[in-house]
């Protein structure tokens, strides 16, 4: 089970620019290495990052292989009202981590 | 068995020892080219798009010791209402065996269009970023990063 870290304010005024950054635990393997014994590492990557707010999405990213390993974001919403602010992350496989914070705007 | 199966099948397993070969040779490309990345643009903006200079902030460092993680800022001039706003940032690369590094959806409940990651750079390179706005007209920027020591993307 990955690690994930959140940053996000627990409050906003309503109509301010809210910063988020997340980062989760995943080695984002390409499948171009080798290990020791010369076999090719099969590709295991994260290729879907969502955030949804209040039930609705207002960011998502797609990752490839080039996205650094534990993938960091950083990016903006706009406090609107207060409700769960879910993130998800899919891997290739399909599994989701998911993660909820609430954000209460006043 | 049928004598006449024994063709098919033959074939069959003539196909799937041909393709045991081939895969790991065309899976180990060692680099993409300038090329690919025409390529992968077209694809994900459309055959001719021809995006226009400006509005897309890109910050990148100049020099970064390792290829593993290089972090990469975006920021595009935009209101970002309803109307007027941010609607996909492509970021492609024009070394790595990938060229689309990564893409992110943005739209006017973002506020304002700023996003930032981390990504891998296959050796000294220009990275180009695309911004699709809502109107649909594209815009770019693009910046040069030297890798002393690139990211282990390939079996060197």
């Amino acid at each position: 089970m990955p690690a994930t870290r959140i940053v996000l304010p627990a409050r906003a005024r309503k109509g301010e620019v809210v910063e988020i950054k997340t980062i989760i635990t995943h080695p984002m393997e390409t499948g171009y290495r080798r290990d020791h014994v010369g076999l090719a590492i099969a590709r295991d990557i994260i290729t879907r990052f969502t955030c949804t707010y209040a039930g609705e999405e207002v960011f998502r990213m797609d990752l490839f292989t080039g996205v650094a390993a534990n993938p960091f974001v950083g990016f903006t919403t706009l406090a609107t009202e207060t409700g769960e602010v879910v993130f998800e992350w899919t891997d290739q496989h399909g599994t989701v981590t998911r993660e909820q914070r609430r954000l209460v705007v006043v | 068995m049928q004598p006449g199966d024994s063709n098919p099948s033959r074939r069959k397993v003539l196909a799937g020892a041909i393709g045991i070969v081939v895969l790991p040779l065309t899976g180990h490309q060692a680099h993409a080219t300038p090329e690919n990345m025409a390529e992968a643009m077209g694809e994900a903006l459309g055959a001719g798009a021809a995006p226009k200079s400006g509005r897309v902030k890109l910050v990148l460092p100049e020099l970064a010791e390792n290829g593993n993680s290089v972090p990469l800022r975006i920021s595009v001039e935009s209101p970002m209402t309803a109307a007027d706003h941010v609607d996909t940032i492509y970021v492609f690369s024009e070394r790595n065996p990938v060229s689309n590094v990564v893409r992110f959806h943005l739209g006017p409940r973002s506020g304002r269009a700023q996003v930032m990651t981390s990504i891998r750079l296959a050796g000294t390179q220009h990275i180009t970023v695309v911004a699709r706005m809502s109107d649909g007209s594209l815009w770019s920027s693009a910046a040069n990063v030297v890798v002393t020591q690139a990211a282990c993307i390939d079996d060197t």
